[in-house]
């Protein structure tokens, strides 16, 4: 059963940029970003620059959908994905081959602070989890992934291997955060926030800016794909790697992210790939740290390309967004602009554009690390066989 | 898979197949009197939040005195499960920035509002490059926690994995119970080792314990 090929057989998108996969796409390869500075705004002292929601037309798009009422803003941008996606995949998601799987570092915290209406113990995690498989009715123990800025990758490898191992038949993968204050004083008291549309490997870049978004993927093991989808793009490989270094800090030697990468490309030389799809946060550290890593893996001369400069930093939601993203670029023979991007500003050798460049490659990989130390990389392949 | 070993560490109690330090009290108290009777000196772990107190605590237990202790290696993972994630600091956080003149916070407040840190602090003290990774369940799930920690041996790299439930909802009360998995098939008069096999049922056991 380890053998399984695991297939991508829908996705979504809803993020400030659009509510499709598709829209998100084409946002990205007109330029076009939502990321704007927000003064005053939740009564904030300071103001920031991020890529937010409109509430209100979320809530129309809610009641569109059918959604239920009493959801919480989080709760509705993970549904109106998941639905979108589950829609598409044409799975029954209350089978008990389905497993769903969330991935997020801070779901409804907001109640912490606001609880509103809600009932105590609908901020945990698990409990925006169940709201989810309960809508489609599945009768398995949803799993959350809440492994820092990575759980977005946790969550496909962990979609993986349940599939790969027989347990289940499919996985609903969706990626969500949404921002408040909490998150917002967070990264401020760590100064990682950028004041403008951030820079990704920039020489100037000034840090972070933090994103809105939910993200779904729906992955099955190939003998239960249409035909339609048996040429569809498959999650080949996935690691996860620590720096055993610093708790906030990037390793000076990219340690994570270098063995992670290590493992992915065991089965494939650098001049397979498309692009690599960096973390790309915009933060000093950061983007020094994954020059460094590629460096060490020997891709330096691989087309690298970061998405942060349209959608900010969307936490949970970045490594399904990004992924997602990554694969609709790949299909048009794109690796996409990095936004922000103008001069090299670290120190190995990248390959980095903000314009779109050309690709007939059907391969990449997708990059992530995150606070606690944590780095993950993921490897797809369009078509053929894993 | 075999369990090698296992320790449960509560509010209130430690459980383990592996020597137990002395401790007092119960909560907080029961944390900090058992890591000074353990003789550990490493200053950082005042500085970690309840969860993570625990967590290194617990593993403190299940490994000391461990052949090869802090060689680095790549190939041990570390795979944590709880429900109540990092509530327990985002409640603090949430009464900090209350206050207007504390909308700045220490970073190091902010940083353990992720329930994986605590991944990161055994990785730290253990050199281990290996797979670390959080997981939220609506409970301590035996039949998740086996799934999940099985399928994470399908990493060609991953051989054992210190893995288990790690929750902390006040921070007098928490409960961490971990578990030293390797991927070898359970032998019962095994010369080298001994322990008994991974599955549900022993999970069970250990976490009812």
């Amino acid at each position: 059963m380890e053998n399984r090929t695991v297939r991508v057989i829908s996705d979504n998108i809803v993020s400030p940029l659009g509510l499709s996969s598709g829209a998100n796409w084409q946002s990205v390869y007109r330029g076009r970003t939502c990321l704007a500075l927000h003064e005053g705004l939740w009564g904030l002292p300071e103001p920031f620059c991020a890529s937010l929601f409109d509430r209100d037309s979320i809530d129309g798009e809610c009641s569109g959908a059918g959604l239920p009422d009493g959801l919480t803003f989080f709760e509705k941008t993970a549904l109106l994905s998941a639905s979108a996606a589950v829609r598409e995949s044409g799975i029954d998601p209350s089978s008990e081959s389905v497993i769903f799987i969330i991935s997020t570092t801070k779901g409804n915290v907001s109640l912490l602070c606001e609880p509103g209406e809600y009932a105590p113990g609908r901020e945990t995690l698990h409990a925006s989890a169940r709201l989810i498989a309960e809508h489609f009715a599945n009768p398995n123990m949803p799993v959350v992934v809440s492994n820092a800025c990575i759980s977005g990758l946790c969550a496909q490898i962990e979609a993986m291997r349940a599939i790969r191992s027989g347990r289940y038949d499919y996985a609903v993968v969706t990626g969500a955060d949404c921002l408040s204050p909490f998150i917002v004083s967070g990264f401020q008291s760590f100064k990682a926030l950028s004041p403008e549309p951030c820079r990704p490997f920039d020489l100037g870049r000034k840090g972070l800016n933090l994103g809105e978004a939910a993200a779904t993927l729906v992955f099955a093991a190939e003998e239960c794909c249409s035909d339609s989808a048996k040429n569809s793009w498959i999650a080949a490989e996935g690691a996860v790697r620590n720096d055993a270094n610093h708790i906030s800090g990037p390793s000076r030697t990219g340690e994570g992210s270098f063995r992670a990468l290590q493992y992915v490309m065991e089965a494939v030389v650098p001049e397979e790939l498309a692009f690599v799809n960096v973390h790309g946060t915009a933060t000093p550290y950061n983007d020094e740290m994954e020059s460094i890593a590629l460096s060490r893996a020997g891709l330096s001369e691989v087309p690298v390309c970061g998405l942060k400069g349209y959608f900010g930093h969307t936490l949970g939601a970045a490594g399904v967004l990004e992924t997602i993203i990554s694969m609709k670029a790949a299909d048009e023979g794109c690796i996409p602009a990095t936004a922000g991007w103008r001069e090299n500003g670290v120190s190995c050798p990248v390959s980095v554009s903000n314009e779109c460049r050309r690709t007939e490659k059907k391969t990449f990989v997708k990059l992530l690390s995150g606070f606690g130390g944590c780095n993950a990389a993921m490897l797809y392949r369009k078509g053929g066989e894993r | 898979m075999t369990i090698r070993s296992y320790v449960k560490l509560t509010s209130d109690r430690i459980v383990s197949d592996r020597p137990v330090p002395c401790f007092s009290g119960t909560g907080r108290e029961l944390l900090l009197s058992a890591f000074r009777a353990s003789g550990i000196s490493y200053p950082k772990f005042h500085k970690m939040d309840t969860l993570s107190k625990a967590g290194f605590l617990a593993t403190e237990i299940l490994l000391e005195g461990s052949d090869g202790r802090f060689v680095p290696r790549e190939d041990r993972a570390v795979i944590l499960f709880n429900s109540a994630s990092s509530l327990c600091d985002d409640r603090h956080y949430c009464k900090t920035i209350a206050d207007p003149g504390n909308w700045f916070p220490s970073p190091a407040v902010f940083v353990y509002t992720l329930p994986n840190i605590v991944t990161g602090e055994i990785a730290i003290r253990n050199k281990y490059y290996g797979e670390t990774c959080f997981y939220v369940l609506p409970e301590p799930d035996p039949e998740s926690i086996c799934r999940i920690v099985s399928d994470a041996f399908q990493d060609r790299m991953t051989s054992s994995a210190i893995c288990g439930w790690v929750d902390c909802t006040d921070d007098d009360t928490f409960e961490a119970v971990v578990f030293l998995v390797e991927d070898c098939i359970y032998e019962e008069n095994a010369l080298h080792g001994g322990g008994m096999p991974w599955n549900m049922e022993n999970i069970r056991t250990i976490l009812n314990k």
